[in-house]
């Protein structure tokens, strides 16, 4: 258990890239250090240092290296403690599908979700309408699998965190209401399984804390 | 070996450096494939087939399995082709090379292309922000032949194809010394290194047809 010495994340509490890695390395077993930034107010020296690049949480620290991205930090970790529990499958092609699909959900998902609720006033319409085919195409992929990684949660589950749990935050928050119970059962499901998870529930923001974070940092949806 | 080199195809278009990357690494790896040019404004029935999320090139195809997204596609091709590796197999250097590649595509691409097309700032000030970017790059080819090391890898195949070999060439038709000797002597060495290698000759696109095609975009992107 070598591998488990010296391992620090820093990160921010309400952010679900930061809580990626987080869920991982419980799933995983693997003890480490947790180092709350103050990324929108003062960057520490240490995230500086880091992260010169992006100066963005999460980044990974393991004996004295860093490495940010949150998906390349799970695929780190995923190569580096040979566990058990594996977060992607072995099959090149398998492998290749679940990287697909999580770039799905942050590229195109999750930025549209939030242009939806949050974006300028002219592009929420569209934004939504972008959001929702997301979503379905998610909601086609998940099918009737217990979580997308089949029996267990993986790579794709990981990703799509923000889905799993933030999502009906934020659409309290805002108003604005994309995914529903009756137009994305699997959805639904897979959410409540996804969060349910000892590891991951461990590692979830308070509710109510967000919801709160959010309304503040950006207001409601009336204003611009 | 001859199993797994049946059935292997490749759609893209001539100018797209993402699609060019795909065929450097078949090269290198000595794999023998049926190449499909594809018109990217009236898209073809089978790329709307095989890629209905992003309707993008480049595309793989291998025994009847295909696989969107150029850095997903050569990691697939490295784990199903082992000759000649492309990423490193150590996890932190693989997590550094996945890393910067992504940094290129997503930051340097846009920013030392469009961002300069558009210069809203100005033009000095687009150059100086994308010569920003370039230090970056700079100091990570500090000292070796390529970014992989001794041999090309995956870094040198997403940069090749993106820097020198794309939006270099846009530099040229504007009159741009976007990255001069003198202030990145260890890129234009790395360059140097890249233009000597046959396979990378081969999988180039032509320049003086490339020079044009990005005229042309350019012209679209500023009316945009």
């Amino acid at each position: 258990m070598n591998q488990g010495e010296q391992v620090k994340v820093l990160g921010l509490w309400g952010s679900p890239f930061s809580k990626r890695v987080e869920m991982v390395l419980k799933l995983k077993g693997i003890p480490y250090e947790y180092i709350e930034e103050d990324v929108y107010g003062n960057k520490s020296p240490m995230l500086l240092k880091y992260n010169p690049i992006h100066k963005k949480v999460p980044v990974l620290v393991h004996n004295g290296r860093s490495i940010a991205e949150s998906l390349v930090i799970v695929e780190y970790i995923e190569d580096t403690w040979k566990t058990s529990q594996t977060i992607l499958p072995q099959d090149p092609y398998e492998r290749a599908m679940a990287r697909f699909w999580a770039k799905y959900v942050d590229e195109k998902v999750m930025v549209a979700i939030w242009k939806a609720c949050w974006g300028p006033r002219s592009e929420r319409e569209k934004e939504t309408k972008e959001a929702y085919e997301g979503l379905k195409y998610l909601e086609k992929e998940l099918g009737d699998k217990h979580f997308f990684g089949g029996e267990t949660i993986g790579f794709v589950d990981i990703a799509a965190d923000f889905i799993g749990y933030w999502l009906g935050i934020v659409q309290e928050a805002s108003g604005v209401t994309i995914m529903t119970a009756e137009e994305f059962p699997n959805l639904q499901r897979w959410s409540k399984d996804f969060i349910d998870n000892n590891f991951v529930k461990e590692v979830l923001p308070p509710k109510h804390e967000l919801a709160a974070l959010f309304k503040a940092q950006f207001g409601s949806v009336t204003s611009d | 070996m001859a199993d797994i080199g049946e059935d292997v195809k490749l759609l893209g278009f001539w100018a797209s450096p993402f699609t060019r990357r795909v065929e450097m690494a078949l090269k290198l790896k000595g794999v023998p494939y049926e190449y499909l040019e594809q018109d990217i404004v009236n898209k073809s029935p089978l790329l709307l087939q095989l890629n209905p999320v992003y309707k993008k090139v480049p595309v793989f195809i291998h025994n009847g399995k295909h696989i969107p997204e150029s850095h997903l596609i050569l990691e697939y091709i490295d784990q199903t082709w082992k000759q000649n590796p492309i990423l490193p197999q150590d996890p932190y250097e693989k997590a550094m090379a996945l890393f910067w590649a992504k940094f290129v595509d997503e930051q340097v691409g846009p920013g030392a292309f469009k961002d300069v097309i558009k210069a809203e700032k100005g033009i000095e000030v687009a150059i100086e922000e994308a010569r920003e970017l370039f230090t970056f790059l700079e100091k990570e080819v500090t000292g070796k032949d390529f970014f992989g090391g001794k041999t090309i890898g995956f870094l040198d195949l997403v940069a090749g194809s993106m820097i020198p070999f794309c939006i270099a060439r846009s530099w040229e038709g504007m009159g741009i010394d976007m990255i001069p000797e003198e202030k990145f002597p260890e890129l234009n060495r790395w360059i140097k290194n890249m233009k000597e290698n046959e396979i990378v000759r081969e999988c180039i696109p032509p320049r003086e047809k490339q020079i044009e095609h990005m005229k042309k975009v350019a012209e679209r992107i500023k009316s945009a």
